[in-house]
């Protein structure tokens, strides 16, 4: 069986958003769940192209994932920033350390 | 053919920069993942969009990455989930079964022939809102970087504290040794 572009990119599209999600889910380290955000977002602008390509609307699709590149550069400087001053201030990059915030 | 290989390349990259032991080693393999999938934008044609995924994906947020650890530092935390294992594998076959069952009947689709305008301008025509608020969400970018280099108003941690004492104070032993070898001579 011949697959065609957009069904490679599918299959793709598929595994990265999946092993983001597993990331996302499995991580305790704030850093590694930064990671795990960026592979998920990699599968979503992968499924924007692939769209484009598919519909034959590669323009729009374009300009669409640079929009989503830029979102998502500010929300890994953002999320670094936030992991960098709860380093500073619990002196650990691990999620369960935020619990101490709970009155 | 080489568009398979690139993909499954990539899913293989982005498994390996989510079980990286080393933070570093995870920011490595995601700037792999960024490269892999510009490669694969520039084969799909899409090929503005891979350079700037080359250069701000796989360039500016490794960049990024490596200064936040080299300034936090890398830091061991015990390897237990805080869900259930079981649960995180079954909601992850959950998630990409529903994927696999919405999206793949779409690739059965036709391709319309579809005559559409160039870049630049549906670009800043066509979504102009959208250039105004990348132009704000790079301020935004900005005021996060100062998050990252804020050091004076965050107070050391005790044990960062102690860490940099007992180093000063091996640093002395160090020198009195030398000193005392030096004057033995």
């Amino acid at each position: 069986m011949q697959l065609s572009i957009w069904q490679m990119a599918l299959v793709g599209v598929i595994g990265l958003l999946g092993v983001g999600f597993y990331g996302l889910l499995i991580g305790r380290n704030l850093v590694k769940l930064i990671v795990a955000l960026q592979i998920l977002v990699k599968g979503a602008l992968l499924a924007l192209i692939a769209a484009g390509s598919a519909n034959g609307k590669m323009n729009l699709s374009q300009s669409l994932a640079m929009t989503v590149i830029v979102a998502d550069t500010v929300v890994a400087v953002m999320g670094m920033a936030l992991a960098v001053q709860v380093r500073r201030r619990l002196g650990t990059f691990d999620v369960k350390a935020l619990a101490s915030l709970r009155g | 053919m080489s568009l398979l290989i690139l993909i499954v390349l990539t899913i293989i990259f982005a498994v390996l920069a989510i079980h990286a032991s080393r933070l570093l080693n995870a920011a490595l393999w995601l700037a792999g993942v960024s490269a892999l999938v510009s490669l694969i934008f520039y084969l799909m044609g899409a090929t503005q969009v891979a350079v700037i995924e080359l250069s701000v994906g796989a360039g500016l947020v490794t960049i990024l990455f490596v200064f936040a650890i080299s300034i936090a530092g890398e830091n061991e935390i015990e390897t237990t989930t805080v869900l259930p294992k079981p649960l995180i594998w079954g909601l992850t076959a959950l998630y990409v079964a529903l994927l696999g069952i919405y999206l793949l009947p779409a690739s059965l689709a036709g391709v319309p022939a579809v005559v559409e305008a160039p870049l630049a301008e549906v670009l800043w025509e066509t979504r102009a809102l959208d250039m105004l608020v990348q132009v704000v969400l790079i301020f935004c970018g900005v005021l996060g970087l100062l998050g990252i280099l804020g050091e004076s108003q965050a107070p050391i941690t005790g044990t960062l504290a102690d860490e940099m004492i007992a180093r000063r104070e091996r640093e002395l032993a160090a020198m009195q040794q030398r000193a005392a070898g030096a004057g033995e001579d």
